[in-house]
């Protein structure tokens, strides 16, 4: 086989890889935008937020320790003990959780029956929050975040490959475990939307608010209970992610990343947002691969946008959105 | 006649005391008066009607006495005890089921899932249970499954079980509607017009069908209708309002006679 055909698929499936995380992402999006019309800026600096506390709880790290420093005069920063980090992540659940909590009832309930927009310059307004908070927590320089994911590359693959096609291919072992938990997963959330009387319900107030009232769904708990599974999608993300590159602030652009994919994928649809972070993936890779060396680099930074403006011009409604027709 | 003691009707069905009762009821929207002062009761097992001409008032009773609104005054009493100001889902919860005027079904959803949806308050098992004991959340499952068939089949509907909602009929809508309120096996069914826009053959077909849930299953029934002819014969008793007020409340044969009630009626002036 040519080198530059298996170089090709190499890159393909590394494109996939990078296509999970931001698929992780736009689902968190799109769970959140079906139960309540609510864009959630502050998805991406939710998973910055995961992944900040994540590391914070595992290192013993004593949260707002800056802030009791300067009040009281102190200077803790640390308890003295690391946290198990199957323990640290159950921990940050109950974080993410009670965040949920706070947003419903601080927040959105106090919003209930506003414009899309006020809604979405709110989540707006909790990013920047939400971000401060984080900083104020945890403190802002870039820490590693290490719960004990596989890293590096899959020697079983680079032989496999080598012995196949007399060219070795890299796969990252974290993208492997990364594409096998985001699976995971989303198969959970099929499994809890559909069998469990909550995800029943879940499916009834994205359908209808009125009827979902008069089957006796509470929509408070219903949105406290969309905002945790969007928290601790955002939690998952922010682990794979912060194993990659570090827990830094630039975490949160990752929300912007997703955009594009629910562009393609259509804001409403979880089979959606996985093919579209797929696409964006592989797409942005293998142009890169293809066009890259011709127009000098870096369209990684602006090819997944432009894929989104093509489909909005052409099918706005995205891959797996429902048509839109104008009622006149 | 008491409202505390039982009676039976000519066609057999035994009535009971007062379930629900609504005392002095005043409900304003900024500067308008939707409800001004009405009081009236429901009694266990009867067929209770509210009509009057457009804007009288009637959805917004309705939607009183399933928690929609909160009225400003008046005080709303169920099974015998004062009811605290509640959301809808907890008037839901507490066994009153509702259609609305202008249909709320969840369009994404099959007929089947929708009615299923009805069954909610029933379903016991906690979300961690069910990941856990399988067993258990899979027995509930079929039991509630069973219910709602024994619903489809009452109501007619099996032909259309696994018919996404978005693409039935209007007529149909507004039965699946029906069967959704049903599922929950309520205590009181609240109807906002159940029969709007239908032609005749599904009017009958609805009112056979309102008549043999209330009879079979005895289910008190409070119905708003415009149609006088299905009135007359559905209900037990009629509440008659205009312009937020009661004007007439009793037999249909009292309320047909009743001198306010023909005026509202054939639209005589007010002053
Ligand atoms: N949510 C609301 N906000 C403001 N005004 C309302 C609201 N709901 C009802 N109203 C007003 O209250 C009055 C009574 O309306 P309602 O819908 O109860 O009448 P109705 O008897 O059901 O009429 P129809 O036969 O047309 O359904 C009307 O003047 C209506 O405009
Ligand atoms: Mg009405």
């Amino acid at each position: 086989m040519p080198d530059q055909l298996l170089f090709g698929m190499e890159v393909f499936l590394n494109g996939l890889m990078a296509g999970v995380l931001y698929a992780l992402v736009a689902l968190g999006f799109v769970l959140i935008y079906k139960a309540s019309g609510i864009f959630n800026y502050a998805q991406g600096v939710m998973a910055l937020f995961a992944a900040m506390t994540l590391v914070g709880i595992m290192n013993g790290q004593v949260p707002f320790a800056h802030l009791i420093n300067a009040v009281f005069g102190l200077h803790v920063t640390n308890f003295g003990w690391t946290v198990p980090a199957l323990l640290a992540i159950a921990l940050t659940v109950v974080v993410m959780i009670g965040l949920a909590w706070m947003v419903q009832h601080f927040v959105m309930r106090h919003l209930v029956g506003q414009e899309p927009i006020i809604l979405f310059m709110a989540t707006i307004g909790l990013a920047y929050f939400l971000e401060g908070v984080a900083d104020l927590m945890w403190g802002s320089e870039i820490k590693t975040l290490d719960v004990g994911l596989p890293q590096g590359i899959n020697e079983t693959i680079d032989r496999v490959t080598f012995d196949a096609f007399g060219y070795g291919f890299f796969i990252d072992n974290l993208d492997i475990v990364a594409t096998v938990i985001a699976a995971l997963l989303v198969i959970a959330l099929v499994l809890f939307s559909q069998y469990t009387k909550q995800g029943r319900a879940m499916r009834a107030v994205a359908d209808d608010h009125q009827a979902a009232l008069s089957v006796g769904i509470s929509l408070d708990f219903i949105w406290v209970l969309v905002w945790s599974v969007a928290g601790f999608v955002a939690l998952v993300a922010g682990i794979m992610w912060g194993a990659k590159s570090g827990v830094q602030f630039s975490l949160s652009l990752i929300a912007l990343k997703a955009l594009p994919v629910l562009m393609l994928g259509g804001f409403t649809s979880i089979p959606g947002a996985i093919v579209g972070g797929l696409i964006i993936g592989v797409g942005e890779k293998m142009f890169e691969f293809l066009v890259g060396p011709m127009v000098g680099g870096a369209t990684e930074n602006w090819f997944a946008y432009v894929l989104a403006l093509l489909f909005l011009v052409f099918r706005p409604q995205g891959l797996f959105g429902e048509k839109i027709i104008e009622r006149v | 006649m008491s409202t505390q003691e039982s009676y039976v009707t000519a066609d057999g069905r035994t009535i009971g005391p007062t379930v629900m009762e609504m005392k002095n009821i005043t409900l304003r929207f900024g500067g308008v008066k939707a409800i001004t002062d009405i009081s009236f009761d429901i009694r266990e097992g009867e067929i209770r009607a509210i009509i009057g001409p457009n804007g009288a008032g009637k959805s917004s009773m309705l939607n009183v006495i399933s928690g929609f609104y909160i009225p400003q005054e008046g005080e709303v009493w169920y099974k015998g005890h004062k009811r605290p100001p509640m959301k809808p889902y907890e008037v839901a919860q507490q066994g009153i089921a509702r259609t609305f005027q202008n249909i709320a079904l969840f369009e994404g959803m099959t007929v089947l899932d929708n009615v299923m949806t009805g069954r909610l308050n029933h379903m016991k098992t906690g979300m961690l249970a069910q990941a856990i004991w399988k067993g258990k959340a899979e027995a509930e499952e079929v039991e509630n499954r069973e219910k709602v068939e024994k619903i489809i089949d009452f109501l007619e509907i099996q032909h259309i079980r696994k018919t996404p909602v978005a693409r039935l009929p209007y007529g149909l809508k507004k039965r699946v509607e029906l069967a959704r309120a049903l599922a929950a096996e309520p205590s009181i069914l609240l109807l906002d017009e159940p029969m709007a826009g239908m032609n005749v053959e599904e009017k009958e077909d609805m009112s056979r069908f309102i008549l043999d849930v209330n009879d079979e299953f005895g289910t008190t029934i409070a119905l708003i209708e415009h149609d006088m002819g299905v009135v007359m014969d559905l209900s037990d008793r009629v509440v008659v309002m205009d312009y937020g007020k009661k004007i007439g409340d009793g037999t249909p044969d009292e309320v047909r006679n009743n001198q306010d009630v023909i005026d509202a009626y054939l639209g005589v002036a007010h002053d």
